[in-house]
Order: structure tokens, then sequence, then C-alpha cells
């Protein structure tokens, strides 16, 4: 499995004075595929790398850098967009990362710039937006419709002249969703970057990553995720020694303790992240390493029975039984079939 | 992937992966005089795989994919399988080359400077390089013209030709049957046949050449030549880049000292004669 000599060079980047050229091949495709070569790349920095290899990660660094300025104008654009409003713009994920200047940031591939505003506020939001150039990416009444009652975020909208798509949250995950985060407590707690930009409180990153990976999605880049949730504890562990227990607390609060230990008992056991308290691994995390590691040396997902059986836990995940029945069955109607 | 080869073409090195023995096994025979990297460091992975598993086998269907992919990509039939393979490539440097600026442009150089000819496909522009490259000049590239943003040189690349249509017959009558591939009829693009570059082109793919003239061919009109403004240019050429967004400042830089010291002339020709008559004239005057 190649996504471990990721894994293995991302935690301890001397290990790869061990690759032979095929070694290189299977890191470098590995890499990409996971969307981590930006971050490789800076992990790598200092230490002796081969000229063909050193070049490629040039590359991914030079894009890397490219995409954090081109998040950061984003970001930009929408505290401009929503200037006189009084909406307090919260930015997440990998922009915020970046705005922040945090480690989850460096040679991080941000794709669209996802802000978080209360749910209140949204009809503002949205009308601030399309005033600035936003617009649908696609007109599709029951997508819309459905997104609208149960999702945790409009569908998505597109820049008319900057071709860049903007995720608007009003809580961090679909309303569906058996945990129900508190999104105005975690939007009191944020904290200010830049003028009229915030990011989520320390702790609130992490559960929010937690979220995102273990108890919403179908663990696609989840190797990243999982990155992201490493730096983040190990930056909250250095400004705090009590960061554990202020964190553990803060995930009861907004019911995602499971899903943050989860997060936690795999990027100890995958990155090495120190400072976790001591917390077996369970059977099931077996599952998600197996998941978070399907991927060969071209590049290619394998183990797609285990892949698949996330895609469905993440629906089931999402919607009571019933609901997800009726969801497909119009979804297999529109002709719409998992990757 | 069972199947693959390692090939250098100019400055970058791509790992070919295949489902199937038939496109490797092709490349093999085309790409025989380039060096051998078996085993090298790439740049960039290629995968030929099966749309399904079932198409693997049964009216076998190939998704082109790699490092860089689009999702919606036409899968392929696997007896255009070499075509495959370069259209992979392709996609590579299109979608994630980074340490030159790309043109999509033909190039033929003499005396170590640099011809340069860029339009849109159809244009003529890989059939004139490819006849000047044996006339006397030699070629540089027929996809891709690598331009270096420090120096200022235009970069060979000389993967296979992509001969189209009427063009096959012209370019096969002159080169002979040794450096041809399988005529792949009814691709896409109508009927595509494939040209080895010749032996010198290959040796001396790592060398460049300062640009010294650019030209706009236009196939299939009466013959003539029109001089173009520096901003017309310059809005074309970056039409005609795949990463001059990507490249940023050091793109704009580079791209300008291009069109303001390189003459540029857009010129229309009736036919495959005429346009050599055309370019070795306008070389003479212009270069």
């Amino acid at each position: 499995m190649s996504a471990a000599l990721l894994v293995l060079a991302l935690r301890d980047p001397a290990s790869v004075a061990r690759l032979d050229a095929a070694g290189w091949n299977h890191l470098l495709a590995a890499a990409r595929a996971e969307r981590l070569i930006g971050t490789l790349a800076w992990r790598l920095a200092d230490v002796a790398v081969p000229d063909a290899a050193r070049a490629v990660l040039d590359d991914a660094r030079h894009d890397s850098a490219r995409e954090g300025q081109q998040a950061l104008w984003e970001a930009d654009r929408a505290v401009d967009a929503l200037r006189g409003t009084d909406v307090k713009l919260v930015v997440l994920k990998g922009a915020a990362y970046v705005a922040a200047d945090l480690r989850a940031g460096r040679g991080r591939f941000v794709g669209d710039l996802d802000i978080l505003v209360p749910r209140d506020a949204i009809p503002v939001v949205e009308r601030a937006l399309i005033a600035a150039g936003w617009e649908w990416v696609k007109e599709d009444p029951y997508d819309d419709a459905y997104y609208r009652q149960w999702m945790h975020e409009l569908p998505p909208m597109i820049h008319v002249e900057r071709d860049r798509m903007i995720d608007v949250h009003h809580t961090i995950l679909p309303l569906t969703a058996r945990p129900t985060p508190d999104a105005a407590a975690m939007i009191a707690d944020a904290i200010p970057i830049t003028n009229g930009l915030y990011i989520l409180s320390p702790q609130d990153r992490i559960i929010h990553s937690a979220a995102h990976m273990l108890a919403d999605g179908d663990m696609q880049g989840g190797l990243r995720n999982l990155w992201d949730v490493h730096c983040l504890y190990q930056e909250g562990l250095e400004a705090d020694a009590d960061f554990h227990l202020s964190l553990l607390d803060a995930a009861a609060r907004h019911q995602l303790i499971d899903a943050v230990r989860r997060a936690l008992r795999l990027s100890h056991r995958l990155y090495g992240t120190v400072g976790t308290v001591d917390d077996p691994l369970r059977w099931t995390d077996r599952l998600f390493i197996a998941r978070l590691l399907a991927r060969d040396g071209w590049g290619r997902e394998t183990r797609k029975a285990l892949v698949f059986g996330f895609f469905v836990r993440s629906h089931w995940l999402r919607m009571p039984p019933l609901m997800l029945a009726r969801h497909l069955f119009t979804k297999w109607r529109k002709g719409h079939r998992p990757q | 992937m069972r199947h693959a080869i390692t090939l250098r073409i100019g400055p970058a090195t791509f790992r070919i992966g295949s489902a199937w023995p038939q496109p490797i096994a092709a490349l093999a025979r085309l790409y025989a005089a380039y060096p051998d990297v078996e085993g090298a460091i790439a740049d960039f992975t290629v995968r030929l795989q099966p749309t399904s598993l079932m198409r693997r086998f049964v009216r076998p269907s190939i998704f082109i994919t790699g490092d860089h992919g689009l999702a919606d990509a036409a899968p392929m039939s696997l007896s255009h399988g070499l075509l495959a393979a370069e259209m992979g490539m392709n996609l590579q440097m299109a979608l994630g080359w980074r340490r030159h600026l790309l043109l999509h442009a033909s190039s033929v150089e003499k005396d170590g400077r640099v011809l340069v000819m860029t339009g849109e496909s159809g244009s003529g522009k890989s059939t004139l390089a490819a006849l000047l490259g044996e006339r006397g000049w030699r070629f540089m590239g027929d996809e891709f013209a690598l331009l270096d943003c420090d120096s200022g040189e235009i970069l060979p690349f000389p993967r296979l030709v992509s001969l189209k249509n009427q063009a096959i017959d012209v370019v096969a009558q002159t080169v002979g049957e040794a450096r041809m591939g399988p005529m792949l009829r009814a691709t896409a693009k109508g009927d595509i046949r494939h040209m080895v570059p010749r032996a010198d082109a290959v040796a001396r793919m790592a060398q460049g050449g300062m640009p010294a003239l650019l030209l706009f061919p236009r196939f299939g009109h009466a013959a003539d030549v029109r001089p173009l403004g520096q901003g017309e240019i310059f809005m074309r050429l970056t039409q005609a880049s795949t990463n001059y967004v990507a490249l940023g400042e050091p793109a704009f830089t580079a791209l300008t000292r291009f069109v303001t010291t390189v003459p540029t002339r857009a010129i229309d020709f009736p036919s495959g004669d005429d346009a050599i008559a055309m370019v070795e004239r306008l070389w003479e005057q212009l270069a």
C-alpha cells in the first residue's frame, strides 16, 4: 500500500532516504492522488532528495503557494462582499489555515472557499454574494430544496469572473445527522484573523475537521483531513498544556466526542501525534485505517468493497433510513452513480 | 499496473501504465530510439485503465487518467490505445508542467535559432513542422513549445508527431513506412497516424534555441501574409498556453519579452509546398 509510504514520509521525513526510484514513483503518485504533495514538499524541504524528485516537489510547492494566495484573495473578496452587513464571517478549513498561517496550511492545496455564518443571516449573505458576482452552479429544484431543507450549507456558488467556488455553511453537519453541534457557540467563540475575517477557536477547528472527516463524508481525502487534525492538535498543545481537556470538553458540548476521539486515535497511530491521551485502538479503527491507506503505487484507489462500504456509511450517517432510501431513489432516477 | 513503460521526452519523464499490453508495445516500438530511462523517477504518471471491470475484456474501453485527470474525458477503444497514451502524456503536461511556459505550438530549429508556429487544431502547424523537419530543419515538437522564463529559449518536446487526415499521406510519402505508426481510423479527430521524428531531433532533444520567428499559419486559404499587433499576439499566446496563469509573473515577463522581440506574421496557404516556400522566404527576410 503506497499510502503507507506517504504517511511514513510525512511522519518521518528522514525515512525517504531508504526509497529507490520505484519507491519515489509510488510515493509521489500517492501524494498527488491524496492532494498532499504540497504538504509533502514542505515536510521534505530539509532532507536529501534525488534531483528528479526535488524538481517534482518544487513544482508542488510553487502550486500550493499560488493556491494559498488565491484562497486568501477569495476570502478577502468574501469579506468585501459582506462589508456593511454585520455578519461575522468565519472562514473554514484550508483557506482558514492559510489565512491564520497555521502549520496545517503549509503546502496545503485549497479548493473551494468554505465559510460559516449564522443560520438566520443566510438570506442576507446570499443577497450580498449574488450582488458581488457569485451565482448558483446548477439550478436543480430537487437539489436546491434538498440543500435548503436538510443540509448544513447552501448549494455551491461560483464567482462569475474568477470561476472560484464558495460554500456557505450555517453549521458543520447536515441537519439530518444525529449529532447537532452548536454552531452559534462556535461562531461566538471564533477568533479574528484580519479585519472582518474570523477563524474557529483552536478546539473547534479540530472538532470541525473530525466531524467533516468521520461524521459526514466517505473518507475521500481522509489522509489530508487527518494531517490537518495532526497539525492542529500539535499546535493547540504547544500553546496550551491542558489543550486535550478543553478539546474533549468542547467536543462533548457539540456531541462530537466520538468523532474527535477517533480522529486523535487515528492521527496518533498514523502520524505519531503526541500528547493524545492513551486511548487504545478499537477494532473499528482498523477499518478506518485500511480505508485511509487504500491507495496503490499508481495513485489508484484499492479495496473497492471497503471504499464502497464507507460511501454507504456516509449516507447512513447523514440521513434516517427512509429518507436515505427516498434520496438515493431520486438520485438513481436522475442517473447518479457512486464513483 | 500490469504493463508499463517509462519515456523521457525533452525535459519530462513519463511513467505510463496500462491494463492491456498493446498500447505499451506500440510505444516501445515507436519510442525505441529515445533514451533508455527504465526505472527512473518520473515527473508524471499516466494510466490507461478500463472504464469498468468488465470493459477490460468485453469491448475494451480505455479511461485516460494519471496524476492529473479530467473527469469528463471521453473513453477510447483499445484499437486507439497508442493515441490514448499520447493524449495521456499531453494531458499531464498541459495540466501539470510548471518548469516552462507551455505554448500550444510546433517548433523547428536552424542554426541555433527557432521558428515557432501556433494556431488552432487543423491550422497545419504539425504538418508544417513535420515537413520542415525533413528538409534541413531540426524538428523540436508539434504539440508544445516550452518557453524558458529565465533564458527566453525555446526547448524541444519532440514526441511522436500526430498527423491527421490528408496530412498523413503527404508526410508518409516523404518519410517512409519505417518511421510511421499504425493507422488509427475514425478517432474523434478523424484518421490519425503517428510519425517518429528523425534521429537528430531525438538525439538533440535537450538542446534549445532562441526564438527568431513566430508564425500563425492557416491552411486552406489563398496565400497571404499579414502583420499582427503586439497586443493581439500576446492575447493569442496566453490563450495558446495551458499554464500561463499558473506560472504567474515570470510567465508574464517572459511572454512580454517574447512578443516584443520576436518578429511575427500570420500566413495563409493553400498547400504544403506553398507553405514551405513562404516560410523559407519569411525566415530569410525576418529571422
